[in-house]
């Protein structure tokens, strides 16, 4: 009997992921969540500049490789014209909290029947370790040598928080994958924002406290707990909106118009 | 007989976008173009497509990447300083050998300039749409039936070649009414767009629409692939009028609505016994180079009028071969010659070549 397997929707290819980094884990789960719901050939994934952005090649479905910040209004064009597609990003938090913030608001403030899987990692990992917009206060970037000084380099975004204000953002949660516990409760968070796109909810949001450890100058056991330690106490997980925004804007135009 | 309606230009760029399959718009307002926006707001849910508002001309043209990636034919419009913002999107567009249809209804720049007509956008449509290596089809109307008419082609030339087609107007011309004939749209054979990321649906292997290569020879051998259908574009694709040409000592290059000003002017000078040409480039890019070669042999002179400072005037001397002089008139920033200020122009060049 086979008791764990490659997830369908995974390609049968290694990640290029560093040791440690939990990508690997959320890709896993996405893929999960395409296979349980059945999904993988009507989704289209769209991920950014990052160190996501090789997406592609971990993905069995159709996927886009969009311009930093810009996978939310790509996605948008790809559900606005084929609204039976499951539309998908996979963002990082400079992408989608610096450089992609009007996409990100907007997706949420049209109810976009989309689904972000947003990785919070504190920090931009592909250029190599630069303060991100969710780095902590007083966390050492390269970019932040003496500390994040929120008097100069301001407060992070608390991302789950501010798009649960929208009317239009149906489901936003935050979870880790640090713990066994934490995955399984990510996976059913994302199973989640996957099925309230099957049911026309409008936007799904979950943001996924993730790791860093080459970036974080931490060996991988020691980043999983500095994630409990603190970034959890900073990010609490949780549920920040579960509703139906599906009669505030339908995504079908001709239900919409 | 056609039936003829009095329109727009802006809107028969709209309305002819409709006529030829684009159900989807995405835009974001800017002076002189919004009429179009306008339009399809009125018209898109008559018709089962949906016009959507974006909340950047970024976030505009990004919409239109990922309708164009998952197969849809598509529109986005903008003046200027709205196309600069584009220019990122275009570039992504053109990485991806992605079809959609820009229209620019150029207005007065640099910065936030004026909202009279202008054409100082031709380097930035011609030569530098966004960065890297890379060139987007460009079509200039000079009345508000070619507004229409080119939107039409533009979608069929940007689906056969697999790249975006621009719309080069002018606030003149989007904001003038003439009867348009919408019998006159293209109709080309579409080739199917198996590339589209629209759902494997299980039964092909997954697309991708990408244009990230971490090799850098995958990467060259991909922009030579390009610029071989590039050179197939200019083969057969290149338009122009070529008006009174056969005898004319002075040939002017001038497009768009400027072209217009130039014939007027052709006829007063003609009247004077000066025997002027024009050759009118419809598609910007790829550039009339041949026919203007061969003018070269036949004409004195040839005198570029734009809206700008010059900007078409090496384009010119490069098809010429620099064969004969060139001269530049223009006026810029929203002003428009009238003919008599272009007749001055051609009678001071027919003095010295008398």
């Amino acid at each position: 009997m086979v008791v764990f397997d490659r997830p369908k929707s995974l390609s049968p290819v290694p990640f290029h992921y560093c040791p440690g980094c939990t990508h690997g884990i959320v890709h896993r789960l996405v893929a999960e969540a395409l296979d349980e719901l059945d999904i993988c050939g009507k989704a289209v994934g769209i991920a950014p500049v990052g160190c996501s952005v090789f997406a592609y090649n971990y993905f069995e479905c159709d996927m886009i490789e969009a311009a930093h910040g810009r996978a939310p209004a790509v996605a948008t064009g790809v559900k606005r014209t084929h609204p039976d597609n499951i539309v998908f990003t996979y963002q990082g938090d400079g992408d989608l909290a610096a450089i992609g913030t009007a996409e990100t608001v907007h997706v949420g403030a049209r109810g976009e029947n989309i689904t972000i899987i947003f990785i919070n990692n504190c920090i931009y990992g592909m250029t190599g370790g630069q303060m991100a917009p969710t780095t902590l206060p007083g966390q050492v970037t390269t970019t932040s040598p003496y500390g994040r000084d929120r008097r100069i380099q301001g407060s992070p975004i608390h991302v789950c928080e501010m798009l649960s204000t929208l009317d239009g953002v149906a489901y936003a949660e935050r979870v880790a994958v640090n713990t066994v516990p934490n995955i399984k409760k990510a996976k059913k968070a994302i199973v989640k924002a996957f099925q309230n796109q099957i049911d026309k909810k409008g936007l799904s949001i979950v943001e996924v406290l993730s790791t860093c450890p080459t970036n974080w100058g931490m060996t991988p056991e020691a980043a999983l707990k500095w994630v409990e330690t603190d970034m959890i106490p900073f990010y609490p997980l949780g549920v920040y909106k579960d509703t139906d925004v599906k009669l505030l804007n339908p995504t079908s135009t001709k239900e919409g118009n | 007989m056609a039936k003829k309606v009095l329109m727009k230009g802006n809107e028969a760029i709209a309305e002819a976008a409709i006529k030829s399959g684009c159900l989807y718009f995405f835009g974001y307002p800017i002076t002189p173009q919004t009429e179009i926006s306008e339009y399809m707001a009125k018209r898109m849910p008559k018709v089962g497509g949906l016009c959507l508002q974006a909340e950047s001309e970024i976030s505009a043209i990004n919409m239109v990447m990922g309708a164009a990636a998952s197969g849809t034919r598509c529109l986005t419009s903008s003046s200027s300083p709205g196309v600069s913002l584009k220019s990122e999107g275009i570039s992504y567009i053109v990485g991806c050998d992605l079809p959609c249809v820009i229209v620019n209804v150029q207005r007065g720049g640099p910065g936030l300039g004026g909202i009279q007509p202008s054409q100082q956008d031709y380097y930035q449509a011609t030569k530098a749409n966004g960065h890297g290596d890379e060139q987007i089809i460009v079509l200039a109307p000079a009345s508000v039936q070619e507004m229409a008419q080119l939107t039409s082609e533009a979608f069929d030339l940007a689906d056969i070649y697999r790249m975006p087609a621009m719309i080069l107007a002018d606030g003149a011309l989007g904001q003038m009414m003439e009867p348009v004939d919408f019998e006159l749209t293209s109709k080309r054979e579409i080739p199917e767009k198996t590339w589209a990321t629209n759902g494997t649906e299980g039964k092909r292997p997954k697309n991708i629409i990408n244009s990230l290569y971490m090799n850098p020879n995958d990467l060259e051998d991909s922009i030579i692939a390009r610029y071989k259908r590039y050179d197939e574009v200019a083969e057969k694709e290149t338009k122009y009028e070529e008006y009174k040409c056969d005898d004319a000592d002075i040939v002017i290059v001038s497009y768009g609505i400027t072209a217009r000003i130039c014939k007027t002017a052709i006829a007063a000078a003609r009247a004077k016994g000066i025997k002027v040409g024009l050759l009118r480039p419809i598609t910007l890019w790829p550039y009339p180079k041949k026919p203007l070669l061969k003018l070269a042999d036949s004409a004195k002179h040839f005198l570029v009028v734009e809206l700008n400072m010059g900007q078409m005037v090496d384009d010119v001397k490069v098809a010429t071969e620099c064969k004969k002089p060139v001269s530049f008139f223009g006026r810029t920033g929203g002003v428009i010659p009238s003919p008599a200020d272009v007749l001055a122009e051609i009678e001071k060049i027919a003095g010295g070549l008398n």
